[in-house]
C-alpha cells in the first residue's frame, strides 16, 4: 500500500527504528524475554503467510503444516542427530521449501476458494502423516529439546542469548521481505494480485511467480516454526493443525492485510492475548478470540496497521 | 506539518505494542513472603470436566484447610488454560516460575502438556505434581527429581483393570484403541498383564482421536467373539464407544471395559448405558466417610460430585503445603525431601508414599458400574470389587527405565 | 463364506450398511453448506455449531426447559413457560430454532460481507463458530449429555448381514427424503428458480419485483435449518457435546468440495459415496478414516478441478 507513497518513506524508517530499539530494550526492562521471542517467531509465520495472500492474493489454509512440519524437522535434526542449531533450522527450513513446491505445484493450478481448499487437503495429510510417524511422538510431541551451541561455539541455553538470536533472525527475515515486495518480482506479484489476466496478457509466466511466492512463503513459514522449537524446546502437534492455520490468518488480518508491519502487530497482539487471557479469562479465551474475529471482519477489516495508514492518508488529502 | 506527525503516529503506535507487551508480561513481581502455587489445566476442550475448574475449587479448599497461610506467609494460586497445546502449558509454566515467584506448578489433564511442563520444572529446579495426566512416561523414561505423579497412570489403570479382569474370568479380550500415543500405551500396557494373567488378546482396532461414529468398529470387535471389549481410548470417543455399544447391542455378548474413564464419563452416559461396566480408578466418593464428607463439600461448591482428579487436586496441594509447614521454607529441595520422606495420609489415600522415581504409591481400586435399580442416590454409581494394594498396580523396578530409581 | 482381501462379505456388507448411514449424516450436512455456498457464495464455517445447535435444541426438549420463574439480576419474573418435547416434534423445533439464529445471523452480520472477497464471510462464521462453542462449553461442559432413542425407533431389525438398529435405518430414509426435496425444491420449483436467479443477478430479480433480500437471509436460514436437522437426527447416536460440530466440519467442507462447491446434488451424492468409502477404510486401515476424503479431495480437484458436479465459473 503506502509503504512506496512521497511522505512516508522517512517516516515509515523511523518507526520501524524505534521498534527495534523497543525490541532491544524490552527484557532489560522487565518484558519476559521467552515471550517476546514466541511472537517473533509468530512474526515470522505471519510475515511469511502476508507475502502469499497480502501481496500475492493466494489463500492458503494450510500453512500450518509447513510451520509444524518444520518445526519437527528441526527438532530431530537437534535431538537424534546432534546437530547446532543453525544447521538444524536450516534443515527445517529446507523440509518447509520442499513441502512447499509439493504442495505449491498441486495448489497452483487453482484459483480462489479452491486453491485454498487444495492447501487444506494437503496439509490434513500431511497431519496425518506427522501423527503416525514414529519420530513426532504422537500428540505427546517432542519434548525437551536442547538449544545446543550457534556454529558450535555460543552456547544458546540462555535465554537472553536466544533472545538475541532469535532478534537477529527476524530483522534478517524483515529485511529480506521487505526486499523481496520492493523489488521487480514483488511489483509483478502485486501486479498478478490486482488483475491476473492482464499480468498474463503482458506476458508474464504467472504460474512461476506464484510457484516461487508460494515457496519462499512455505520456507519462511518453516523458519519462524524452527526457531519456535529453539525458544520453546518442544515441537507439537498443535503447530500443525488446521486451527494454527486458522489463528496465522487471524493475526495477519487483525494486523492488516497486505501491510509491512500489520503482521508483526497482528502476531504480537494474538500471541498476548492468548497469554494474557489464558490465566485471566481462563476458559473464556476462545470465546474472546471469536469476538475478536468477528469484529475484525465486521468493522476493522484493515487491521490495526491498514486502519492507521487509511486515517493518514485521509488527513493527507485534507491538508 | 504532515510528515512529522505521521512519523510521530507510527511511533506512538508501535509505542503502544510495546507497552502492551510491558504490560503483559511484567506480571506479578517475584516474591519472597508469598507460597504461590500455579495450576495449569484445560480448562475449556475435551478433557475440561474431569479437572477443570473442579480442580481450581478442589485446591482452594485444600489452600482453606491449610489455613491460607503457613508461618505468616500468605498462600496465593494462580490458575491458567492451556487448552490442550503444550506450548501454552510450557510457556506458562516458564513464565510463571521465572517472573511471577511460583513455587509448585499442578498439572491438571493432558500428557502432552504434562511432560512439557515436567521438563520446564525440571530445568528450572521447581517441583511439579501432575494430578491429571495419564503418562506412566513422567515416571519413566522422562522422570524427574522434581516430577511427582500422584493420582493415576497408564500402568496403574492396566494393572488394574487388565489384571482384575483377566483373573475373575474375562479372558479374552479385543480392544478398541484410539491412534495416538495415549491410547498406545493404554492398549500396550493392558495387553501385557491379560496376558501375563493367562489371558489371551484376539485383536486391536484403531480408531482416529474423535472419531463420532464407532458403529463400524464395535462390529469388527464383535465378530472377534471376544468376552472383554477394552476400550484404550478417553474422553468423548469414550463415551461414544459405549453409547454405540449399548445400541449395537455388543453389550449383551461381552463385556465393556473402560480403560480410562471418570465418574464425569458415567454421569453423562447414565447407568442404563454404563450399568455392569469395569473401571479402575484412584478414588471415589461414595467409599468411607472421609471422602463421602469432603464429596459433599466439593458438591456444595460444584453442584456436581468430584471425580478422582478433583480429590487428587485435593491431596497433593494439601501434602504439599503440609510439608511446607513442617520444614518452614518453600525451598525445592527441603520440600521435596520432606514429602518423599513423608506418607499421605488423607482422605484421597491411605498410607501412600513417593517413591524415588516420583510416583504416589497409593491403592487403585477396581470398579464396576452399578445397574439403576442398585443405585441409591444421584452420583452413587460404583460398587468397589476390589482393592489393589500399594506397589502391586504400579511399575517395578525392573520393568522402569527412570535414571533416577536405579 | 466368501472373502474379499481377507474380510468377510457379511462383514463388508454390514461395514457397508454402517457407512450408508454415515454418508446420510454427511450428505445433509453438505447439502445445506453446498446451499449456502452455490447460492450465497458464503463458505459457512458455523456450519458446524449450527449443527450443534440443532442437537441442543432437541436435547433441551427432551430435559425440558423451566421457564416458570425467571431471575434476571434481583428482579424474578413469573413467564409460566415450561416447554417439554419429544422428537419428533424436535423435527421440527430444532430446524426452526437453528433457521432462527441463521436469520439473526445474516441480518445483522453476513449482509455487510456479500460485496467483499468470500474469505471475509468464512472468517466472520469462523469465529461466530469459536463463540458459540465456547458459550456452550462453559454452560454445559465437554462431558456432554445423553438423549434417548424415541421409543418407535429403538430395538433392532436382522438383515441377515448384520443386526440394524431401527433408528439408523429411519436415518437413512429421513435423509435421503430431505436431500432428495430440497433438491427438488431448488432445482424443479419456481421458488428454486427464483433462488438461483436472484443469487446470480440480483438486481435484475429485484427489479422484477422480487424481494431478494429476503429470499437470500432465507437461503441462509434454510441452510442453517438443514444443519439443525441433522444436529435433531445425531443427538440419539452421538453424544450430545459442544464440540460435537468443529469434529464434523472440515470433513464436511471437504465432501462439498469433492461434489462441487455449487452442486447440490454435488453434495448429496459424495456424501453418500464417501460414508461408503470411509466404512470401506475403517475395515482395511481403520487410523485413516478420517483423513481418507483428503485424499479424495486433492485427487479429485487435480483431475477435475470444479469437483466432480461442479461447473468452473
Amino acid at each position: 500500500m503506502s509503504w512506496l507513497g512521497q511522505g512516508t518513506q522517512r517516516a515509515g524508517k523511523i518507526a520501524w527504528i524505534v521498534a527495534l530499539v523497543l525490541l532491544i530494550v524490552a527484557p532489560f526492562v522487565g518484558v519476559y524475554p521467552i515471550f517476546v521471542a514466541q511472537a517473533l517467531c509468530f512474526a515470522i509465520f505471519a510475515i511469511a503467510f502476508n507475502l502469499l495472500l497480502g501481496y500475492t492474493g493466494l489463500l492458503s489454509f494450510g500453512h500450518a503444516a509447513f510451520f509444524g512440519g518444520a518445526a519437527y524437522i528441526t527438532a530431530w535434526l537437534l535431538q537424534e542427530k546432534h546437530l547446532t542449531p543453525e544447521l538444524a533450522l536450516a534443515g527445517g527450513v529446507l523440509a518447509a521449501a520442499a513441502a512447499g513446491v509439493v504442495v505449491g505445484v498441486i495448489a497452483i493450478r487453482r484459483q480462489g476458494i479452491y486453491f485454498a481448499m487444495v492447501t487444506l487437503a494437503l496439509s490434513q495429510m500431511l497431519y496425518f502423516f506427522f501423527l503416525q510417524a514414529p519420530f513426532t511422538g504422537g500428540e505427546n510431541g517432542v519434548q525437551g529439546i536442547e538449544r545446543g551451541k550457534l556454529l558450535g561455539l555460543i552456547p544458546l541455553d540462555g535465554d537472553m542469548a536466544l533472545y538475541w538470536f532469535v532478534l537477529a533472525v527476524f530483522v534478517a527475515v524483515f529485511l529480506f521481505v521487505l526486499r523481496v515486495v520492493h523489488s521487480p518480482y514483488g511489483q509483478v506479484l502485486k501486479a498478478i494480485r490486482e488483475n491476473e489476466p492482464r499480468a498474463i496478457s503482458l506476458g508474464y509466466n504467472v504460474d512461476r511467480y506464484k510457484l516461487l511466492a508460494f515457496v519462499l512463503s512455505a520456507s519462511l513459514a518453516g523458519l519462524g516454526g524452527a526457531l519456535k522449537v529453539l525458544v520453546l524446546h518442544l515441537a507439537t502437534l498443535q503447530d500443525v493443525r488446521w486451527e494454527q492455520s486458522g489463528e496465522v490468518i487471524l493475526m495477519t488480518l487483525l494486523g492488516g492485510l497486505g501491510t509491512f508491519a500489520g503482521p508483526v502487530v497482528g502476531a504480537f497482539t494474538v500471541v498476548f492475548l492468548q497469554n494474557y487471557l489464558s490465566d485471566r479469562a481462563g476458559p473464556w479465551t476462545g470465546v474472546i478470540i471469536g469476538c475478536i474475529f468477528v469484529l475484525c471482519v465486521v468493522a476493522f477489516r484493515k487491521g490495526f496497521v491498514g486502519e492507521l495508514l487509511a486515517w493518514q492518508q485521509r488527513r493527507a488529502r485534507k491538508s | 506539518m504532515f510528515k512529522p506527525l505521521s512519523a510521530t503516529l507510527k511511533t506512538v503506535a508501535l509505542a503502544c505494542l510495546g507497552a502492551l507487551g510491558l504490560a503483559g508480561a511484567a506480571q506479578a513481581q517475584i516474591s519472597g513472603d508469598v507460597i504461590r502455587i500455579g495450576f495449569i489445566t484445560d480448562m475449556s476442550g475435551v478433557y475440561a470436566d474431569l479437572d477443570g475448574q473442579g480442580g481450581v475449587e478442589a485446591i482452594k479448599m485444600a489452600i482453606a484447610d491449610a489455613g491460607g497461610t503457613i508461618n505468616g506467609k500468605k498462600i496465593e494460586l494462580v490458575t491458567a488454560d492451556h487448552q490442550n497445546k503444550p506450548d501454552v502449558a510450557a510457556s506458562k509454566a516458564r513464565e510463571w516460575f521465572d517472573t511471577a515467584g511460583v513455587d509448585v506448578l499442578i498439572a491438571g489433564t493432558n500428557s502432552g502438556t504434562n511432560l512439557a511442563m515436567a521438563k520446564v520444572a525440571a530445568e528450572k529446579h521447581k517441583i511439579i505434581i501432575s494430578v491429571g495426566g495419564g503418562t506412566s512416561a513422567l515416571t519413566n523414561e522422562q522422570c524427574a527429581p522434581t516430577t511427582i505423579h500422584w493420582a493415576y497412570d497408564t500402568t496403574a489403570l492396566a494393572k488394574g483393570t487388565g489384571g482384575a479382569v483377566t483373573k475373575t474370568g474375562g479372558k479374552t479380550w479385543y480392544f478398541l484403541q484410539a491412534d495416538y500415543a495415549f491410547g498406545a500405551a493404554l492398549e500396550g500396557d493392558t495387553a501385557k498383564v491379560v496376558e501375563a494373567n493367562g489371558g489371551k488378546v484376539l485383536g486391536v482396532v484403531k480408531h482416529p482421536l474423535s472419531a463420532s461414529d464407532f458403529s463400524s468398529f464395535l462390529l469388527q470387535a464383535q465378530a472377534s467373539k471376544a468376552q472383554i471389549l477394552g476400550l484404550a481410548n478417553a474422553g468423548g470417543d469414550t463415551v461414544n464407544a459405549i453409547k454405540a455399544a449399548n445400541e449395537f447391542g455388543i453389550t449383551k455378548t461381552m463385556k465393556l471395559a473402560g480403560l480410562l474413564m471418570f465418574i464425569n464419563d458415567v454421569h453423562s452416559l447414565g447407568l442404563k448405558a454404563t450399568q455392569g461396566m469395569y473401571l479402575t480408578d484412584s478414588w471415589y466418593w461414595n467409599k468411607t466417610p472421609e471422602t463421602r464428607a469432603w464429596g459433599r463439600r466439593y458438591f456444595d461448591v460444584m453442584k456436581k460430585m468430584p471425580g478422582s482428579l478433583q480429590a487428587g487436586d485435593y491431596s497433593a496441594v494439601a501434602n504439599y503445603l503440609a510439608a511446607v509447614k513442617a520444614t518452614g521454607s518453600d525451598d525445592t529441595d527441603k520440600v521435596l525431601a520432606r514429602m518423599k520422606a513423608s506418607k499421605v495420609n488423607d482422605m484421597f489415600a491411605k498410607d501412600g508414599w513417593i517413591r524415588a522415581d516420583g510416583s504416589m504409591i497409593h491403592d487403585m481400586y477396581l470398579m464396576q458400574v452399578k445397574t439403576p435399580e442398585t443405585s441409591k442416590e444421584p452420583w452413587d454409581y460404583y460398587n468397589v470389587v476390589e482393592t489393589i494394594k500399594g506397589e502391586a498396580a504400579w511399575t517395578t523396578k525392573a520393568e522402569s527405565k527412570c535414571s533416577a530409581w536405579k | 463364506m466368501t472373502e474379499i482381501f481377507g474380510v468377510p462379505i457379511q462383514a463388508l456388507l454390514g461395514q457397508l450398511m454402517l457407512g450408508l448411514v454415515n454418508g446420510s449424516f454427511y450428505a445433509m450436512l453438505s447439502l445445506g453448506l453446498a446451499v449456502i455456498f452455490g447460492l450465497l457464495g458464503v463458505v459457512n464455517f458455523a456450519h458446524g455449531a449450527m449443527y450443534m445447535l440443532g442437537a441442543y435444541v432437541a436435547w433441551l426438549g427432551l430435559d425440558g426447559v423451566d421457564l416458570t420463574n425467571v431471575q434476571v439480576g434481583s428482579q424474578v419474573f413469573n413467564l409460566g413457560i415450561q416447554f417439554h418435547f419429544n422428537f419428533w416434534t424436535a423435527l421440527l423445533v430444532g430446524p426452526l430454532v437453528v433457521g432462527l439464529v441463521g436469520v439473526v445471523v445474516e441480518k445483522l452480520l453476513l449482509k455487510r460481507l456479500y460485496k467483499l472477497d468470500p474469505l471475509y464471510g468464512l472468517l466472520l462464521t469462523f469465529g461466530l463458530a469459536l463463540i458459540v462453542q465456547g458459550v456452550f462449553l462453559q454452560h454445559y461442559g465437554s462431558s456432554g449429555q445423553s438423549y434417548d432413542t424415541p421409543e418407535a425407533l429403538s430395538g433392532a431389525v436382522n438383515l441377515g448381514f448384520m443386526i440394524l438398529p431401527k433408528y439408523r435405518g429411519f436415518v437413512i430414509g429421513a435423509s435421503l427424503v430431505v436431500c432428495f426435496g430440497t433438491w427438488f425444491l431448488i432445482e424443479r420449483t419456481r421458488l428454486g428458480a427464483l433462488l438461483r436467479a436472484g443469487t446470480e443477478n440480483p438486481s435484475l430479480v429485484q427489479a422484477f419485483g422480487v424481494n431478494v433480500p429476503l429470499m437470500v437471509t432465507l437461503t441462509y436460514a434454510g441452510g442453517a435449518a438443514l444443519a439443525g436437522l441433522a444436529g435433531v437426527l445425531a443427538a440419539p447416536v452421538i453424544q450430545v457435546t459442544p464440540l460435537m460440530g468443529s469434529n464434523l466440519i472440515i470433513v464436511v467442507f471437504a465432501v462439498v468440495v469433492i461434489g462441487g462447491m455449487g452442486s447440490i446434488i454435488g453434495s448429496i451424492v459424495t456424501g453418500l459415496v464417501l460414508g461408503l468409502v470411509e466404512g470401506l477404510t475403517r475395515v482395511f486401515y481403520p487410523e485413516a478414516s478420517n483423513v481418507v476424503v483428503f485424499f479424495i479431495m486433492a485427487i479429485v480437484l487435480m483431475i477435475r478441478p470444479a469437483g466432480l458436479f461442479g461447473k468452473e465459473k
